[in-house]
């Protein structure tokens, strides 16, 4: 009974737990609240996942209500990794929240967060698991609501702008795809996808659809912040929590980008968005923008965890790169990047949220000599920094060797020259870190500052750990990777 | 000419949204971005609920007599959007609250001169 429910409960158990956190006041219960549901998620996800590994793709109808009338809720093997990833990372940072928030967030505040944490979540999950277009709008909207109200709550005035800038354009984003799926209600009179992906080729051929697709791809690029509109990205997570930022970085974008790949290959179909509408050629050119505009940006940056940001709109570059090839190897590449990233820069994040608590700032020239009174903390930012780069035995290494693969598969040889310079301008910026930490003398100031607790350094070499583990023995994610990139494209072949 | 004014609920549509989208890029002051979204988000709910719309087209309500009726679902879908807009305007809203309590003032460049000082 419990089982044949999974899919509901991945998104019901965090929904239902979020206005019960919002009751306990005190701050202490609000935390070990979040962080029951937020294992209970992960188990969920776990066991969905090895269903899907398992059996194959699993629809389930809410309420009964068989499809295409009623919400279907749809978890094929990219769906499975996605959850995977949001639920693990949403679990790990979960131990990292409790120091690193009573540190940065009002007390009265404290609850707030957890709550707007586990909206997040929902939406998030929502996001990925639900087989129907507007549902799919409205889980958007659940996770980018609720984390308006996380960047908002960062610790300087700042964050109450970022996250302003980043509410209007997330909102146009959102709209923008409302309007496409209503323009593709008004052509096929049905929201489910799979039914759409039925009914649209006896359309596609009218401007209505054309402008659907186009809609769409300019909300969903909003929403995962492709160049040149990610201009809300670097403000909300540089001002943004230490967590918010570990948390958005491996999640809400990748979220975003699950949805790009959902309309392409699902709905509108490989056929449509690649051969007649060009999105590919469109996507590379931006991508490849992306890659050289923002890593070139990170070179010259001096708040780090803004170098960290502008870096993930590079490395949304890497995932779109692959994306746009349109074929099999592509796509797996994509996928893997987008799990890998996650893993990278939530380390990173949580690595810069230790830095943080201890010393207050995250500016270059406030962290000289910091490795001497934070060993562990620098190590890891420099283990994740390693894997940003792509060194071999990292999971960085991994996502380059079958983009690079992909690259060349697809006869664009230019392009594998860029992904290994814009490798080079990853080591200069992560370089310049690590000069400032390792080999710089510490001012005076510098006596007073601690290692980080426990309790944020574990999660953070976790997702390190992680890292190596996938950079040595990479079969499984490969594996799963490739049969998402199956199920996506193969969805649009039939 | 008949089709331009045929379609003349597109044109409302697209003259709202094309209004809000404009206040939202052009204007500096935070509050008419906000109302500027909600414009523009109403537009589409307009978009909406106008092709639900079936010419001779009754309430759906079975009842005798009648075999055409208009098409529900997209209300119902507008009902969601419109709690959704709701709640993207409240906070949106409440942030300009905050900001200008932190900021003593509710004109964006003003605020990014401010920035800029920090």
């Amino acid at each position: 009974m419990l089982l044949a429910n999974l899919p509901a409960l991945q998104v019901v158990i965090p929904l239902v737990s979020a206005p019960l956190c919002l009751l306990l006041r005190n701050p202490r219960h609000a935390w070990a609240w979040a962080t029951l549901v937020s294992t209970m998620v992960l188990a969920v996800a776990v066991m969905l996942a090895q269903r899907v590994y398992a059996e194959g793709t699993i629809s389930y109808a809410i309420g009964a209500w068989a499809t295409p009338w009623g919400i279907e809720y749809r978890i094929d093997m990219a769906g499975a990794l996605m959850i995977l990833v949001i639920a693990a990372i949403g679990a790990v940072i979960m131990p990292y929240a409790r120091r690193s928030i009573r540190h940065e967030i009002a007390r009265k505040h404290i609850t707030l967060f957890y709550t707007c944490y586990l909206l997040c979540l929902t939406g998030l999950l929502g996001i990925v698991v639900t087989g129907d277009a507007f549902n799919l709008f409205v889980f958007l909207e659940i996770s980018s609501l609720s984390s308006y109200v996380l960047i908002s709550l960062g610790s300087t005035r700042r964050a109450l702008t970022a996250a302003f800038q980043y509410l209007v354009m997330g909102t146009i984003g959102a709209t923008f795809i409302l309007i496409g799926v209503g323009l593709l209600y008004m052509m096929t009179g049905t929201l489910n996808m799979t039914d759409l992906a039925e009914r649209l080729p006896a359309v596609t051929d009218t401007r209505t659809i054309r402008v659907a697709f186009a809609f769409v791809t300019v909300g969903v690029s909003i929403k995962l912040a492709l160049f040149p509109l990610h201009i809300w990205l670097p403000n909300a997570y540089t001002f943004a929590p230490s967590v918010v930022s570990a948390f958005m970085a491996a999640t809400a974008t990748k979220a975003g980008m699950y949805v790009l790949l959902r309309f392409f290959f699902t709905v509108f179909g490989n056929q449509f968005s690649f051969t007649a509408m060009h999105a590919g050629e469109i996507l590379m050119l931006l991508a490849v923008a992306a890659i050289l505009v923002a890593s070139l940006v990170s070179v010259f940056e001096n708040n780090v965890k803004r170098m960290l940001a502008y870096s993930s709109v590079a490395q949304i570059g890497y995932t779109i790169l692959g994306i746009s090839l349109a074929s099999t190897a592509g796509v797996t590449a994509g996928m893997i990047h987008l799990v890998n990233h996650a893993l990278i820069k939530g380390a990173l994040f949580l690595a810069l949220g230790c830095v943080f608590l201890r010393l207050g700032s995250v500016t270059l020239k406030d962290m000289h000599g910091l490795a001497r009174h934070m060993p562990w903390t620098m190590a890891a930012f420099v283990a994740g920094g390693l894997s940003l780069i792509g060194m071999p035995l990292t999971a960085g290494f991994i996502s380059k060797w079958y983009l690079v693969s992909a690259v060349l598969a697809a006869g664009y040889w230019p392009l594998a020259v860029l992904v290994l310079v814009s490798s080079l301008l990853a080591l200069i910026y992560i370089w310049r870190v690590v000069e400032a930490a390792y080999f710089n003398a510490p001012d005076a100031a510098m006596h007073k500052v601690k290692e980080a607790p426990a309790s944020m350094l574990i999660p953070a070499w976790l997702l390190i750990g992680v890292n190596f583990y996938v950079g040595i023995d990479a079969s499984l994610i490969v594996s799963m990777a490739q049969q998402a990139a199956d199920a996506l494209i193969g969805a649009a072949l039939q | 000419m008949s089709n331009l004014l045929g379609h003349y609920n597109y044109w409302i549509v697209i003259i709202l949204m094309m209004t809000g989208f404009y206040t939202v890029i052009a204007r500096p002051n935070l509050i008419k971005k906000v109302i500027g979204l909600f414009i523009f988000q109403t537009s589409v709910f307009i978009l909406f609920i106008s092709m639900a719309k079936i010419e001779g087209g009754s309430a759906p309500i079975i009842a005798e007599g009648i075999s055409v009726y208009s098409n529900p679902l997209p209300h119902v879908l507008i009902l969601t959007a419109i709690v959704v807009s709701l709640a993207t305007t409240a906070l949106g809203l409440a942030l300009v609250v905050r900001i200008r309590e932190a900021y003593g003032t509710t004109n964006e460049d003003e605020i990014h001169v401010q920035d800029e000082q920090d």
